[in-house]
């Protein structure tokens, strides 16, 4: 589903001030002001808005991940934007909610917003300030405060090492076991939760590439967890 | 049989030292062979030597002492690599690993008796024998061709000498010249392979000899990412190729490397280079070893055991499994499922469920890289596919270059995982 018509013209004619309209749908854009004093040590937004040690977050909607040209971003960002990776109300949710779930090696060091519901204010408000929303779902799920974590009870499981390094094999014709990091990030040594999330991420397609989407799409969650055991300490 | 008299000599003195050390380290071990040092073969070596910690006596048997990675072999021919950037040795696997590798011919295998004769003389017995030869070519597949042209009119489908002797007459060849390709008829290593060749020679033409033509006499109908290969050419080789597909008489080819000439569809014309890939067939071993039907050694897909002898396991593009590709990729994939099995069979190890994947990426031309890929399952029938991707026509700019370079970091990966 599509903003409806008249929406989209209170944003325009409204220029770059959030909408109050909006709220009902995505969130409240009023109290989304106030969660956003959480990202504004590293973010500018609205009229004059210049990067600071973050982007500026006008426009954000619609725009390739690592999208900015001037902004020097991080080569895990940058991937996922190449790969496909576009901010929408469901994309921002999850990157906001756990940078790393998205693009590991980011630079943006924010613990990430637990809350759903603050998550879709923000992003109410953020969007306010994309003076291009065509693409934007109305109805879409996830702008609305649902809550896309990995489930407490996955981050729990714990992997079978052994069996994580059989499944290995099949990652290590593409991921260097030494940890090489030229044109395939590496994978070892990584805090177990993080490989889960990142691995579900891929699994639930919140994270763009198809090699692994593909891969990820068919690794039940004790193999996910057997892996991150084993990608932990591979030796 | 055509093995050279000159590797006999030259590695026998190697042999005689090389062959003691399985005898007399296997007394109560298990002893593995395997036969090809390739992309399935040092693979299923690595695996079993690591992963069994010593408690396997591995025995690799390769001719070569540098083995020549056919992947990125065309990227050579563009210039993109070096020769020596695509050569490995053996080194790591016998000092890192304990594996004994024999650089000689495994010319027979008896199956009885259970050992392999060599071509310098013995033989070396094993409880596990993993064939993994690769690939030769059928006979007659291309009328006026056979293997005693391939100095004139190179495949290029094995690397090495072969290939660099096509980049040189590439490079010879006069202004406005012709390179013309015979492809071969399906099922043959790497189906992308030829067309990448052909994305390569352009690149290289279109810098140093713009007016030359390709021609491309080809049996099928379509090929591997056709799409996407001829969006490419069309895009950055406009004019330059002129791919014959079996509808405009592709398949009704014959050659003469004396007189450099190429007849398709009873037209002859006169060309300055000719890569001729003729049809091709399991690695010679594979068929003396009697477990070939036709072309292939079919395989079990489980655990990539031979249908015609459970101590015999077969690999890579000798073997047919079902879905899976002809590729380095797929060789190394079922290498460790191989290895898996072979380990669990005979140290009573734990043996985990087969998972096959595959991917193969191919560069179009600078920083454009396309790729496709697929996972497979093992089911009673064969290697089944379960799920696949390809890149899209029309993909922007930063993508195909996110692409070309991941394909440099699998290829770092895969050959860590061969050789060590
Ligand atoms: C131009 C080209 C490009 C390619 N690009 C790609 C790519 O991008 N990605 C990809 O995944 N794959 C690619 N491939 C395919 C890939 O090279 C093969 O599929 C792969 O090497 C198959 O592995 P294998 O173990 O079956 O055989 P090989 O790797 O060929 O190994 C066989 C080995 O066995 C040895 N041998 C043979 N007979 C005997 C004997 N009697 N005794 C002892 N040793 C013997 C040979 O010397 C050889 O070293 C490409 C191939 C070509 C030709
Ligand atoms: C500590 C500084 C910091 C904080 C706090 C922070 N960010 Fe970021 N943010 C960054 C950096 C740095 C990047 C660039 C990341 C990269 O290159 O990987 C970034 C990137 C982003 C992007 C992607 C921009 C693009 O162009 O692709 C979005 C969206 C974003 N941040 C939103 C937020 C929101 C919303 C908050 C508050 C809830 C927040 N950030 C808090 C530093 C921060
Ligand atoms: C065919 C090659 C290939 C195979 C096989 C493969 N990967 Fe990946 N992997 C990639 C590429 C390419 C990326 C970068 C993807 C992106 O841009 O999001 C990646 C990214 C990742 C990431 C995120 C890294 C980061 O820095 O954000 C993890 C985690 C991961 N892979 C784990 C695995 C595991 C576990 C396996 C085996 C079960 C595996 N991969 C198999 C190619 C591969």
């Amino acid at each position: 589903m599509r903003w409806p018509k008249s929406l989209i013209c209170a944003v325009l004619a409204g220029g770059l001030t959030p909408v109050a309209s909006t709220a009902e749908e995505i969130g409240d854009a009023i109290a989304g002001k106030a969660v956003f004093t959480q990202c504004k040590g590293c973010h500018e937004v609205g009229e004059g808005a210049e990067n600071k040690s973050g982007p500026h977050l006008n426009g954000i909607f619609g725009r390739s991940a690592a999208g900015l040209e001037g902004f020097k971003y991080s080569k895990s960002l940058v991937r996922a934007g190449n790969s496909g990776l576009e901010w929408h109300a469901d994309t921002l949710s999850a990157y906001i909610e756990n940078p790393r779930a998205f693009a590991s090696g980011t630079r943006m060091s924010f613990r990430g917003l637990k809350d759903p519901e603050d998550r879709a204010n923000v992003i109410a408000y953020l969007r306010g300030f994309s003076d291009n929303p065509r693409d934007i779902p109305e109805a879409d799920p996830t702008a609305k405060a649902t809550d896309h974590s990995v489930d407490p009870n996955i981050l729990a499981i714990q992997g079978d090492p052994e069996y994580g390094a059989y499944l290995s094999s099949e990652c290590t014709t593409c991921h260097q076991i030494e940890g090489g990091d030229e044109g395939i990030p590496s994978i070892v040594y990584w805090p177990y939760e993080d490989f889960v999330v990142a691995m579900h991420a891929y699994k639930k397609k919140q994270r763009p590439h198809p090699v692994m989407q593909m891969v990820a799409g068919r690794l039940s969650n004790d193999e996910i967890a057997a892996l991150a055991a084993f990608f932990n300490k591979p030796n | 049989m055509t093995f050279n008299r000159r590797t006999f000599l030259g590695t026998a003195g190697v042999l005689a030292t090389g062959l003691a050390a399985p005898m007399v380290l296997a007394q109560g071990k298990p002893r593995v062979v395997v036969v090809g040092g390739g992309a399935g073969g040092a693979t299923a070596a690595r695996y079993i030597a690591k992963d069994s910690k010593g408690e396997i006596d591995v025995t690799l048997i390769e001719p070569s002492r540098t083995y020549y990675t056919c992947f990125f072999s065309n990227l050579y021919l563009g210039g993109f690599q070096e020769l020596s950037d695509i050569a490995h040795s053996y080194g790591t696997l016998a000092a890192d690993y304990g594996i004994n590798v024999v650089h000689d011919w495994a010319v027979g295998v008896d199956r009885g008796a259970k050992t392999v004769s060599l071509a310098g003389g013995g033989s070396v017995p094993y409880d596990k024998l993993i064939l993994s030869p690769g690939i030769d070519f059928v006979d007659g597949a291309v009328d006026g061709w056979d293997i005693s042209a391939q100095n004139k009119m190179p495949h290029a489908y094995k690397a090495g000498s072969q290939t660099e002797l096509l980049k040189a007459q590439i490079s010879a060849m006069p202004e406005g010249g012709t390179f013309a390709m015979v492809a071969p008829p399906n099922p043959f290593r790497c189906p992308p392979g030829p067309y990448e060749r052909v994305s390569m020679v352009a690149h290289v033409l279109k810098v140093n000899n713009p007016t030359a033509k390709i021609i491309v006499a080809d049996p099928k109908p379509k090929f591997s990412k056709m799409s996407l290969f001829q969006e490419g050419w069309a895009n950055h080789y406009e004019g330059m190729v002129d791919w014959i597909g079996e509808d405009f008489g592709g398949g009704n080819v014959s050659v003469n490397p004396d007189a450099m000439t190429v007849t398709i569809d009873g037209e002859e014309t006169q060309v300055d280079v000719c890569n001729v890939i003729p049809a091709m067939k399991a690695g010679r071993i594979a068929e003396m070893a009697g477990v070939t039907e036709g072309n292939w050694a079919p395989v079990n897909a489980a655990d990539m055991s031979s249908k015609a002898d459970p101590d015999i396991y077969v690999l890579g593009d000798a073997s047919q499994q079902g879905d899976m590709p002809k590729s380095g990729f797929s060789a190394n994939s079922q290498a460790k499922v191989c290895a898996n099995a072979v380990r669990g069979a005979l140290t009573g190890s734990k043996v985990f469920p087969a998972k096959f994947s595959n991917t193969c990426w191919s560069l179009i031309d600078t920083d454009d890289g396309v790729k496709v890929g697929a996972t497979y399952e093992a089911t009673p029938e064969k290697i089944a596919k379960v799920d696949g991707f390809i890149s899209q026509t029309g993909e922007s700019a930063d993508l195909r270059k996110a692409t070309y370079e991941e394909s440099l970091g699998w290829y770092a990966g895969i050959t860590s995982d061969m050789f060590g």
